[in-house]
Parts: structure tokens; C-alpha cells; sequence
């Protein structure tokens, strides 16, 4: 068992990170692009949100500046007025169409 | 002593703004006292300017008096203009007359406008036109002068056209309008050559640039003096320009006084005298001037003699005589120009006013064959009228003998071609002396052809600004050439004939002779009208038939409207309502339009399929063009290019 963590490099790189956060940012994209479910669809945005602020996070310690990090605070800051806002909008949506299906929701259409 | 010279101006100006914004709330009493306020105080600062003058009152700081408003006007590399008002002896005669007539004029339209709906607006016109003219008069350069040249011209055509409601009034103001920006293009083209060879719009600056280098003669000063001869034309009525004033008569009798003959149409006259240095470097130009003069004295006076409506009849007069004035100008004796410019203000004033007065008394009728037997009924205006008939026929001791004569006189001792000039003034002179006693006997004597049977005469306040302008035709004159021409010296030069290279022996027995022969042609003149309008009452039909195409062409003008309208009008209409509105408008930029119209309809029509309103596929539109820009990125391009296609970008790649 310790020759295994012996192998392993004595801090996480920077690329398994940033993998990190693409997979969850493509995983964020595809759900937003195959779902059917608003709510689904909205936690698929939250999804890519913070797969965005992974990559913050990690940058802000691999170049020892704070600037990341207070840009993750304001994206979770959006992101919760966010959450407010759309959630408000889908239960407005779902009481006048009785239904939260994405593709019946398409009065923008001419 | 120091003077507010910018008072003139704006005195009357604070007139036409009270009158104008208030005018019609006002009792009509206050816009009759702020109307006749505004010119009464302007004239009174001009003769307190006037007293330093004459040595009157306490001597003025400096002689020609400058005034300069502190503040630049346009700073534009080396050109320099500022707000700068000049009062020297030629502005001041001029200032006494545009105030002194205009505040005469003004008094007369109280009565002669008492009853028009307008009034309050007629008063604040006229008032504006004061305010333009003395800083036309006042400019001490050129730019400040074609200010006032065009707000001149903005006042004449709003009075023109007093009664827009009649179609012939609204389109006689427009004619003068569009008649007048020819001219002002002269001007203008003129200024623009100043700058360009002067650097320098000042009249005072100007003048001691051409006195310093005698190189200054002929070729671009004859262009400069010709294009100002051409806003002159404009302005002043003169060939081939003249043709807006006739129908100028459209306006209200005394606008027709004040503008359209004792003072506005007399700014080109003003103009070639302020820019007289121009023109006397420039025999040629000065040649122009005389002969457009002397062709417009003999050419207006052969119209005056068939023209039935009395106020066209002056009109055509005062055309004459501004060729007078020009054919003075010409002859480079500024100062006869300038004297006869000034009694010409005083009798052609009262000419037109008196007309008035006579129009006013028998119900707005102003065609001469329905007048007749009114010396009775009107004793005052007839008194009046013979007075400016006497004055303009040239008549000793009335004020048109001595300016006309000092003209002619200086036509004549100029010999060659002066000579030619002279003759053609003194059959003017007949010629005047003729249509004046016609007017004067078709109006006043004989009997009466008018269906009013009960004429009127005009309250005082008509008559009395009347008997002042009378007063000043009889002796308006005696102040004589000699003494007017030594005041007016230091402005205009007293030896201008003889510093363009020009013999001017004053002979007094050759002056007496030539006033003689001006006197005797004027006598014959009332003697033919006499045998014609009296004696012999069919002779004018005898003649008109006897000579039917000669007659026909003098009552038709010409035919120059006619011969303008073919032209120059017409083709003019047709280029613009063919090509400019149907090809450029409708079809060059209209088509223009719909085509970027088109356009975008076509393209709105083939991307709004985009537009499905799913969410869904907005969103992967998004994610795709995220990963075309991605890739775009990441991709090696001219490493690509060069393993695929063999292609080297040398230079570009990264």
C-alpha cells in the first residue's frame, strides 16, 4: 500500500484538475443539451458553473493569486441569484403550462 | 468721446423681439410705442455720433471710429475676423438715412397698417430690418457685412411677402429671394478671394495692403471688384438681376418706401463705395460698373414709360435711378453716387408713401387709368407728390437736380467714352421727367375715372412724415456736391477720379451748361407728358397703335420674366423634377433603399428558420460554435496547411 502512494506524485497536478473540470463542464453541456426536465436542465447549468470554478480555484493556487478565488465568490454569488430567479421562473412556467417539459416550452418560435 | 455704436443695431432688434415674441399679447398701443421707440432712439445715438462729426459736440476718440468687440469672432490660422462696427463719414450718411427715413416710415405705418391683422408682426419686421441694415452699414468687414446683406435680404423677403395668403405676394418674396442668393453668390465668391489674396477681411486692412504695393492692379482685383459688382446687381436691382423688384411691390406700400427703395436696394451702391480701393485699382471693373449702370438707367426708364400700376411704375423708377447711382459709382465719383443715393432715400421715399397715401384714399385701387381728377380730393398728397415728381424729374431747386447733375457732370468731364455715358443718362433724364408727369397727370389730373366716388384724404399720421421727406426733397440738394463730396472725402477719397488716371477739370461754365441741357430735357419731358396726358388725350393710343410692336414689347418688359423663365427656370424645374427627383431620388437613392430592404427581408426570411424557439437546439448552436472557436484555437493552422496541402505560410504561424 505505501509503494502505491509512493508512486503516486506528492501533489495532484494541475492537469488532473483541469480534467476534473472539463469532464464535469462537458457533463454540464451535454445534460443541458439532452434533457427534457427544466429542472434537470437548470441543475445542468449549475453543473457547468462550478466546473468553471474548479478551474478558478485550481489557477488561483497553481499561480498563488487570489484574483480566482474572488471570482469564484461572484460566480457563486450570480449563480445563487440566479437559482432564485429561474427556479421563481420555473414554477411560473409550470403553473401556466402545467408542464416543465423543454420542448413544449417554445413560444419564443415565430 | 466714446459712443455705444452697437446701440444702433440693437435697439431695433429689441424691437423686433418684443413685437415679435409679445407683439400680439400686447395692447396695441405699447407694440405702436416699442415700433416707433426702437428706430427714434437708434437715430437719435446716430446724431449724437453725428454732432462729433460736424464739430458740434465734443470730438469723437478717433476718426473713423472703430469699435471691436473684445471677443475674437473666427480665429482660423492666420485669418483673423472680428465683430467690428466702423462709423466714418460714409457709414454715418448712411445711418442717417436708413434710421431718419426707416423712423419716418415706421410713423407712417402706424397709420397706413393702423387696421391689418399683422400689425404687431409688420412692426417687428421692420424693425428687424433696421437692426440688419445698420450692421450692414456699421460692418467694418466684409463678413460682418454679408451678415447684414442677408438679413437685409431675410427682412425684404419676409415683408414681400406681408400677405402670404395672396399666392403672387408669397411667390414675389420667394422671386426676390432666389433672385438675391445669385447675387450673394458674387459676394461670397468674392469674399472667398480676399482671404485668399488678402488674408484679411477688414476694409481698413485691405486699403492699406493695396496702398503699400502698386502691384496690385487688374487681374485679381477685377475678378474680386467684378464678383462684388455681381452681389451689387443682386442687391441693388441692376442687369440682369433687377427683375425680383418690380415684383417686390407685392409687399405693403411702405415697405416698398423704406426696402425697396430709399434703403435696402441701395446697399450695393454702399458696398461698391466701401470697397472702393478694390475698384480703383481695376479700370475695367470700374468700366463694368458704369456702363451696367448707365444700360440699367436707360433700360428701366424705357419700362416705367408703359407701366400702368403706380407702385410699378416707381419701381421701375428706382431701378433707374440705382443705375444712376452705379453709373456714379463707375465713374468712380463715389460721392455724387452717394449724395444721389441719398436724396434719391428722400424723394423716391416720398414718392412711394405719397402713392400710398393716394392707394390708401381710394380703397386699395393702384392702376392708374382708374385714377384721375385727384389733386381735388386730395390736396396735400397732390402738394407732396408734385414736390417728389419735381425732385426726381430734376428740376432746380429740388434735391434731384444737384445729385443727378453731379453725376452727369462727371460722366461728360470724363470725355470718350463718359460722353456716350452722359448721353445716355440725359435721355434717361427725358425719359424719367416723361412717366414721372405721366404718373402725374393720370393720377392727379384730368378726371376722375375711379367707381369711388367719395376718395379721402389720409390722417396726419400719414401726411406727416410726408411733409418732413418733402421738405428734405426740396432741400435735401443744396448741401451741394462740393461740400458733400469734401465730407465725405476721408472715406471714399476726394481725388479718386484723378488717381485712376482720369482728366477732371471742373469748369464751372461747362457744369452750368450741362445743368442748363439737364434742366431743358427735364422741361421737354413734362412738356411731351403734357401734350400726351392733357392736350391730347388719344395720342398715347395713336402712338401704341401706330407702333404695336414696340409697344408691346415696353408693356411686356422685354419679355426678360419670359425670356428668364425659358431659360433658366424651366430648365431648372425640368432637371429637377425629371432627373434629380425621378432619377436620383426615386430611382437612384429610392432603388438604393429598397434594395437594402430587400436584403434584409430576404435574409430575415431564410435565418428566422433558425429561430425555432427550442431552447435546446439555441443551446447546441452554442456549444457547436464554442467548439469551432475552440478548435480554431488549439489547431496548429500553418503546420496543418503545410502537411496537408504543402502550403507555407512564412512569417504568419506562431
Amino acid at each position: 500500500m505505501n509503494q502505491l502512494f509512493s508512486q503516486l506524485p506528492q501533489e495532484v497536478p494541475l492537469s488532473w484538475y483541469l480534467l476534473l473540470s472539463a469532464a464535469l463542464f462537458s457533463l454540464g453541456v451535454v445534460g443541458f443539451l439532452i434533457k427534457r426536465n427544466l429542472i434537470t436542465v437548470f441543475m445542468s447549468i449549475e453543473l457547468m458553473l462550478n466546473a468553471v470554478n474548479l478551474s478558478f480555484v485550481t489557477f488561483a493556487h497553481q499561480w498563488h493569486a487570489v484574483k480566482g478565488q474572488i471570482f469564484v465568490f461572484f460566480v457563486m454569488m450570480v449563480a445563487a441569484a440566479e437559482a432564485a430567479v429561474g427556479l421563481a421562473i420555473i414554477i411560473a412556467v409550470f403553473r401556466a403550462r402545467v408542464t416543465l417539459a423543454v420542448d413544449r416550452i417554445d413560444l419564443m418560435k415565430l | 468721446m466714446n459712443l455705444h455704436l452697437w446701440l444702433i443695431p440693437l435697439l431695433p432688434f429689441a424691437g423686433f423681439l418684443i413685437n415679435g415674441i409679445l407683439g400680439n399679447r400686447l395692447p396695441k398701443a405699447l407694440v405702436t410705442t416699442v415700433a416707433l421707440l426702437a428706430p427714434l432712439a437708434a437715430f437719435a445715438v446716430v446724431l449724437n455720433a453725428a454732432q462729433g462729426f460736424f464739430g458740434i459736440g465734443p470730438a469723437l476718440s478717433s476718426l473713423p471710429y472703430m469699435e471691436i468687440c473684445p471677443q475674437a469672432w473666427i480665429n482660423a490660422g492666420a485669418l483673423h475676423i472680428d465683430f467690428s462696427f466702423v462709423l466714418d463719414q460714409l457709414s454715418l450718411v448712411m445711418l442717417l438715412v436708413v434710421t431718419g427715413v426707416g423712423f419716418l416710415i415706421h410713423v407712417y405705418s402706424v397709420g397706413y397698417m393702423g387696421d391689418d391683422e399683422g400689425y404687431a408682426r409688420y412692426f417687428s419686421f421692420l424693425n428687424l430690418f433696421l437692426f440688419f441694415m445698420s450692421v450692414l452699414v456699421l460692418a467694418g468687414n466684409a463678413l460682418l457685412m454679408f451678415v447684414g446683406w442677408e438679413g437685409v435680404g431675410l427682412a425684404s423677403y419676409l415683408l414681400i411677402g406681408f400677405y402670404f395668403q395672396k399666392k403672387s405676394a408669397a411667390d414675389a418674396g420667394k422671386k426676390a429671394f432666389i433672385v438675391n442668393r445669385i447675387g450673394d453668390f458674387g459676394f461670397l465668391i468674392g469674399i472667398f478671394l480676399l482671404v485668399a489674396n488678402f488674408g484679411t477681411l477688414s476694409f481698413s486692412e485691405i486699403a492699406t495692403k493695396l496702398g503699400q504695393d502698386p502691384g496690385w492692379n487688374g487681374g485679381v482685383v477685377t475678378v474680386i471688384a467684378l464678383s462684388l459688382l455681381l452681389g451689387a446687381t443682386g442687391k441693388s436691382a441692376q442687369l440682369p438681376l433687377y427683375i425680383w423688384l418690380p415684383d417686390a411691390m407685392e409687399g405693403p406700400t411702405p415697405v416698398s418706401a423704406l426696402i425697396h427703395a430709399a434703403t435696402m436696394v441701395t446697399a450695393g451702391v454702399y458696398m461698391i463705395a466701401r470697397t472702393h480701393v478694390l475698384f480703383d485699382h481695376s479700370p475695367f471693373a470700374l468700366g463694368v460698373v458704369a456702363i451696367v449702370g448707365a444700360a440699367t438707367a436707360l433700360f428701366a426708364a424705357t419700362i416705367a414709360l408703359v407701366q400702368n400700376d403706380i407702385k410699378r411704375v416707381l419701381a421701375y423708377s428706382t431701378i433707374s435711378q440705382l443705375g444712376y447711382m452705379f453709373l456714379g459709382c463707375g465713374l468712380a465719383a463715389y460721392s455724387a453716387a452717394i449724395f444721389h443715393l441719398m436724396t434719391h432715400a428722400f424723394f423716391k421715399a416720398l414718392l412711394f408713401l405719397a402713392a400710398g397715401s393716394v392707394i390708401h384714399a381710394i380703397g386699395g385701387e393702384q392702376d392708374l387709368r382708374k385714377m384721375g381728377g385727384l389733386r381735388k380730393k386730395l390736396p396735400v398728397t397732390f402738394a407732396l407728390t408734385t414736390v417728389g415728381v419735381f425732385a426726381i424729374a430734376g428740376l432746380p431747386p429740388f434735391a434731384g437736380f444737384f445729385s443727378k447733375d453731379a453725376i452727369l457732370y462727371a460722366a461728360f468731364a470724363q470725355g470718350g467714352g463718359g460722353r456716350v455715358l452722359w448721353f445716355v443718362g440725359i435721355v434717361t433724364a427725358l425719359l424719367t421727367s416723361f412717366y414721372m408727369f405721366r404718373l402725374w397727370y393720370l393720377t392727379f389730373m384730368g378726371e376722375s375715372r375711379s367707381h369711388d366716388a367719395h376718395p379721402h384724404e389720409s390722417p396726419w399720421s400719414i401726411l406727416g412724415p410726408l411733409v418732413t421727406l418733402a421738405l428734405l426733397s426740396i432741400g435735401g440738394g443744396w448741401i451741394g456736391i462740393e461740400r458733400f463730396g469734401a465730407f465725405l472725402a476721408p472715406s471714399v477719397g476726394a481725388r479718386a477720379v484723378e488717381a485712376t488716371g482720369w482728366q477732371f477739370d471742373r469748369t464751372i461754365s461747362l457744369e452750368h451748361f450741362l445743368g442748363l441741357v439737364a434742366v431743358l430735357v427735364a422741361l421737354e419731358g413734362w412738356l411731351i407728358a403734357d401734350t400726351f396726358y392733357r392736350r391730347k388725350p388719344a395720342r398715347p393710343a395713336q402712338w401704341a397703335a401706330a407702333m404695336p410692336a414696340g409697344y408691346k414689347l415696353l408693356a411686356n418688359k422685354y419679355f426678360v420674366d419670359e425670356f428668364y423663365g425659358a431659360t433658366v427656370v424651366k430648365p431648372l424645374l425640368s432637371i429637377s423634377k425629371y432627373f434629380l427627383e425621378w432619377v436620383v431620388d426615386i430611382g437612384i437613392l429610392g432603388g438604393l433603399a429598397w434594395l437594402l430592404g430587400g436584403i434584409a427581408t430576404l435574409a430575415g426570411t431564410i435565418l428566422q428558420r433558425w429561430q425555432s424557439g427550442n431552447i435546446r437546439s439555441y443551446a447546441a448552436w452554442l456549444a457547436a460554435g464554442a467548439a469551432a472557436v475552440l478548435l480554431f484555437v488549439v489547431i496548429q493552422w500553418p503546420a496543418l496547411l503545410t502537411a496537408t496541402l504543402g502550403i507555407h505560410l512564412n512569417g504568419l504561424g506562431r
